[in-house]
Order: C-alpha cells, then structure tokens, then sequence
C-alpha cells in the first residue's frame, strides 16, 4: 500500500514537506476508516451520516492539502464525486419512496427492527446514514475542489 | 388518496438528482426529465383540486409517525390552489426552457437548479410543521442564489450575492422566530402551535416572533422595507428564471407563509393588520413609482411586481373573506401575467440582444405573437376590463371600500392607473411607434440589424400564447361554478382561522 501512494506521488516538490506528506500517509487511512466507523454506527452512537460523510470527505481533502490537487483527483475525480453526490440522494430518496409499500412515505419498512444497540438494527436508519454520506461527504468534496480551482484561476488572472 | 401529497416533493427531487445523474452525457435527457416532471406535477395539482373537494383536509402521517411528534403534509383549498398556481407556471416555464437555455452551455445544471427550487416550494407549500417549513424554504432559497448567478457576468455574481446576503438574512430571522415558538409552545407542528397558543393565550412573545417572521418571510416575499434585492435579482437571472422567481418563488416562500402563519396559527390580531395594510400600501405605491422611472425592460418589471405584491398584502390585510379571495385571485393572476411579461422579456432579448427600451420601437410588425401576448398581459396587470386583473383588483377595492378603508381603496385605484401608465410606456416604446433603423447600444455598436430580428422558435411561442389565453379568460374563474372548489375553498381554508387546528387534527381520522 506504501508503494502504491508513492507512486502516485508525481512530484515532490509539490505539496507540503516531507513530514507532512509522511504522517498524512499514515493517517490518511485511520481518518477514513474512522469516518466509515462514525456513519455506520450512526444509529447505536453518536454521530450519523452527516459527521460520517463529512469525514470521509476530510480524508481525501487532507491528502489533497498534502500533496497537491491532481493527487488527490486521482484517488476521486471530479465525475465520480459529481456521480456519488446524485447517487446519494437519489438512494435516500429511494429508500423513501419503498416506505409507499408498507403504506407511507419514509416508513421504516423493516418488519424486523433488530434488537436496540446492536450494529445489524433499526432498519432504514443505517441505509439512510450511508446514503447520506455519500451525498454529504462527495458534495463537499466538491466544494472543497471547486474553491481550490476557481483561487487557481484568479490567480493566474493576475499574473497576467 | 393521502398518498398524492408526498408526490409533490418526491417528483421534482427525483427529477433534479436523475438530471445530473444522467443528464450530462445524453443530450436532450434534461429537457425530457425537467418537462415530464413539471407535466406530471401540473397533473397531480389538478387532481388534487377533486380531491380536496372530495374529502375536505388531507393529512399524510410521514413515515408514519402520529403527530404531533412526527412531520405532518397538510393538504386544504389554500395548499391545492397554491400548489396549481405553482406547477401551473413551471410547466409553462420548463417548455419555455427548451428553446432559450440552448444559448447557455450547461442545461443540466439549469434543471437540476430548477426542479431543486420546484421541490423546495412544493415542499413549504403541502409541510405542516414549522421546521420543515424552514428547511424547504432554504432548499428553494439556496437554489435561487445559484439560478440568478446563472449567466455568471458580474452583474448576475454581483445581484446574486446581495439576494444570498439579504436572504440569507431573512431566514435567520425564521428561525429565530422557530426557535420562540418552539420554546413557547413545545411544538413545532403547525395544527398543534395553533391550538397550544389558543389554550396558553398569545403573550409578548407571539407578538415578538410575528415581528420576526414579518421581517423574515416578508424579506422573501419583498414587501418594502425589506425589497431591495428584488430589482437586482429577477433581470439578472435568465427570462425563465425571472419568471419563476418573480411568478412563484415569492409567492409560495413569502405570501404563503405569511398568510398561512398569520391566519392560521397565530390568528389575525389587530396589531398584525395594522402593520400589514401600512406595508402593502407602502409596497404598491413605491413599487409603482419607482418601476416608472425605469428603462430597463425586466427591472421595470421587477419593480412592478414589488408594487402587485401590495395589492395581495393589502387584500390579506383586510381580512374580510371578499378581501381574502380578492388577494389570492389577484396572487394566480399576477403570477400568470409577470410570468408572462417576464417571458416576453426573455423574447425580446433572444430577438434583439437588448433589454433597453430606448433602443426598441415598431417591434410589433416583427414580432407579432410577443407583440400581443406582451399587449394583453401589460393591459391585464394595469386592470383593463375584459382581463383577469381587473376583476381581482375590483374586488380588492370594493372588499377595501365595505371594510372602511377608503383611503386605501383610493390608493389602490390610484395605483392602477399609475401601472397602466408606465406599461401603456412599455407598449409604446417597444412594439408601437416608429421602427428604429437598428438596433444601436450607446456607444453606437449596433448590437442587431432591423432584417434579422424574427419570432422566437415555437416552444418560446407555445408557453406565452398559452398564458395570454388564461389572462384573456382568467376572469370566469370568480363564477361560483370555477371558484367553488378552487378560489372559495382556498379562502375557506384561510377564514378559518385557528380551526385549521381542529381541521388538522380531525383529518387525520380519515
């Protein structure tokens, strides 16, 4: 996994400085395994699909802090960003929508609920807090894309 | 039958996300998508006018859960009647659409943008509990900013940022307003605030929190004080755009709120009325001033708007249910005739690339469908006879008159003949009188030759004939035989007052 980042690092002069780039390799993994962490415990913790989303976002913001943007486009495009963002709502919509067959709108349409503080429970809740995530965590990935591209842009105005 | 209520928020959100899911790598998928979601909506707007006549107030239970601690939709006369003037006016706009966004490059986003801001008036419209209602309006509101920054010239970034600013603004005043209520009452459903607030008494507080959703919810619906991103925002977004928010948004978000707030959960008190007749006669007649000193097509018409959102205020004001129906009959004309001129406005641009007025003249040879739609929507807002303004302003007046306040019966028709005169301009010095030569901007470059002006193509055509249509025969619908269901029963919904309650919490039974 070591050699993989590495060599999807183009050049070392770009980005922050060898400790920085360092240690973002080592927790850049943690962070988004502890963003999947927040989101699928939504429902039995704290947290949600929202600060679950939010940090999953961070991780791949902070590998572009580190290294760069191209980098970090390269671990997730702008597409597929784009892509899991409508994906998100459309399966939070979905979700929604199959509550019509148990006869109303958002209705937790699991007839087993599970058992109260186990992760397998609450029905819809979990499937909401993925497709929430999705949704959040792509979205403002973009954000963060977008504000980095249009500073790019207005600077090299001014250079001009 | 309950199930039709939901429709209304899932279609266009279903919509927007299938656009940009889709929409960017096959062409002509956003223009099918955006109309097929407005034309099923239309639909399910009528449809609900038959059901509401059926079945008196609908209640739908979201997810189930038993109010008042789960959301509630709302569905009476005021929610269908609203809901119809807002799909009504999409569904011409999205046809609109097809021909008039080709000039700018992105369509997906456009009517991910749209049908987003569809949902979220959709979605205020049919909510019947506080927050959701905040958060829908933020959906449409957030929307908006981006509609009206569409054409991203600096005017458009510029008029976008003060409207996010100034709404932005507004909204927290909602909630705040939210927040007193909730810890006054403990609610946050609108039936159950009503009837904790007739059982606890309305204190300071109710008097503090409508101050606060006055300046809040009137921000949005531009009422004077609080109008002055309107004339920024509406000429800078795209002619379809204007039309919508000029038309709709500030209805549903604005008007809506209020009058379902003040009437139905609060309840009418002397002191709101006062407040509310001095701001819709101060909104008609500023507006009206100012909009006649304009060259500007579409700023003039902003401006106008501000000053016909007078007239609805003052008409809910009164109070009396002749007043009530005269607002809301004057609440779909003004929205079929500004969305009209608005889309006219967008057809002259397309034409001549120009939205200066001293630049037109002897457009009506040229361009006769525009022409005449454009004749009859400018003699329908100015309360011509045979035209649906007319009738709407009468009643206002004579709903003024017998309620005892002359002097703002008098305003108004004064008002009327004030619009007559700076539109009876507008036909002047745009279709009338003598054709210039060329079109010349003020540094003499001639923006269009005279021989290539022409109609736009048909879908700008469709869309415009079809409104001018309604204009011409919007009057019938105060026959007792078109207003029983639609104008009377939205009427009905709001004389109620704080039996909404009652309503509410009886329909649920069903």
């Amino acid at each position: 996994m070591n050699n993989k980042k590495e060599a999807a690092v183009p050049d070392p002069n770009k980005g922050m400085t060898i400790i920085v780039k360092t240690i973002t390799r080592l927790t850049v993994g943690l962070i988004l395994l502890y963003g999947i962490y927040i989101l699928s415990h939504g429902h039995v913790s704290p947290g949600g699909g929202f600060a679950g989303g939010v940090i999953v976002a961070l991780s791949f913001i902070h590998i572009m802090l580190a290294f760069g943007k191209d980098v970090a486009l390269k671990k997730l495009s702008m597409r597929a960003a784009s892509f899991f963002e409508s994906l998100g709502a459309l399966l939070f919509l979905l979700i929604a929508v199959i509550g019509f067959t148990g006869g109303s709108f958002f209705l937790n349409f699991f007839a087993d609920k599970g058992e109260p503080f186990k992760l397998f429970s609450a029905g819809i809740i979990p499937l909401c807090n993925i497709a929430i995530s999705l949704k959040v965590g792509a979205g403002l990935f973009s954000i963060f894309v977008i504000l980095v591209m249009l500073k790019f842009t207005v600077d090299g105005k001014k250079g001009n | 039958m309950h199930n039709i209520i939901p429709i209304f928020v899932i279609i266009p959100l279903a919509g927007a996300f299938l656009t940009s899911l889709i929409g960017k790598k096959v062409k002509g998928v956003p223009d099918m998508l955006g109309n097929l979601s407005t034309a099923c909506l239309l639909i399910a707007s009528l449809l609900s006018i038959s059901f509401v006549s059926k079945c008196g107030v609908l209640v739908y239970k979201v997810g189930a859960w038993v109010p008042p601690i789960g959301i509630t939709m709302v569905m009476d006369g005021f929610t269908s009647f609203m809901l119809v003037t807002v799909n009504l006016v999409a569904f011409l706009v999205t046809v609109y659409s097809v021909n008039y966004m080709e000039k700018f490059t992105s369509k997906w986003t456009f009517y991910t943008l749209f049908l987003l801001m569809l949902a979220g008036m959709n979605g205020v419209i049919v909510t019947g509990d506080m927050f959701n209602l905040f958060v829908f309006m933020e959906i449409a509101s957030v929307a908006s900013y981006a509609l009206v920054a569409f054409g991203t010239e600096e005017e458009e970034l510029e008029a976008s940022f003060k409207y996010l600013i100034m709404s932005t603004v507004g909204s927290l005043f909602v909630l705040l307003g939210i927040v007193f209520m909730y810890s006054y009452t403990s609610t946050l459903n609108m039936a159950d605030m009503a009837a904790v607030l007739t059982q606890k008494g309305a204190g300071n507080i109710t008097l503090f929190t409508g101050v606060l959703f006055l300046m809040g919810f009137g921000l949005k619906a531009a009422i004077v004080p609080f109008h002055a991103w309107l004339p920024d925002a509406h000429p800078s977004a795209p002619a379809p755009i204007s039309a919508m928010l000029s038309g709709v948004l500030i209805k549903s978000l604005g008007i809506y709120t209020i009058a379902r707030i003040f009437y139905n959960v609060f309840g009418m008190g002397a002191k709101f009325t006062e407040v509310l007749l001095i701001f819709g006669a101060l909104s008609m007649v500023v507006g009206a001033l100012l909009a006649s000193g304009q060259w500007d097509f579409k700023r003039l018409l902003a401006y106008s708007s501000i000053s016909q959102i007078g007239y609805i205020i003052l008409g809910l004001a009164i109070g009396t249910p002749l007043a009530i129906l005269g607002a809301l009959f004057h609440l779909f004309n003004h929205s079929v005739f500004k969305s009209l001129l608005f889309l006219n406005s967008g057809a002259l641009e397309y034409a001549t690339g120009t939205r200066d007025m001293r630049l037109m003249g002897g457009l009506k040879e040229k361009m006769p469908v525009t022409g005449r739609t454009s004749f009859i929507a400018s003699m329908s807002i100015a309360g011509v006879p045979p035209f649906n303004g007319f009738f709407s302003k009468l009643i206002i007046i004579f709903a003024a008159v017998q309620a005892g306040y002359i002097g703002y019966a008098f305003l108004a028709a004064l008002v009327s003949v004030v619009t007559l005169a700076y539109f009876a301009t507008v036909q002047k010095n745009v279709f009338f009188g003598s054709p210039s030569g060329a079109l010349t901007a003020s540094d003499g470059k001639v923006t269009k030759k005279w021989d290539d002006i022409k109609e736009p193509p048909v879908f700008m055509k469709v869309p415009v004939i079809i409104l001018a249509i309604i204009c011409i025969f919007g009057g019938l619908l105060i026959a007792p035989r078109f207003s029983q269901n639609f104008l009377k029963a939205a009427t009905d919904a709001l004389m109620a007052g704080k039996d909404y309650a009652a309503t509410v919490f009886g329909g649920l039974g069903l």
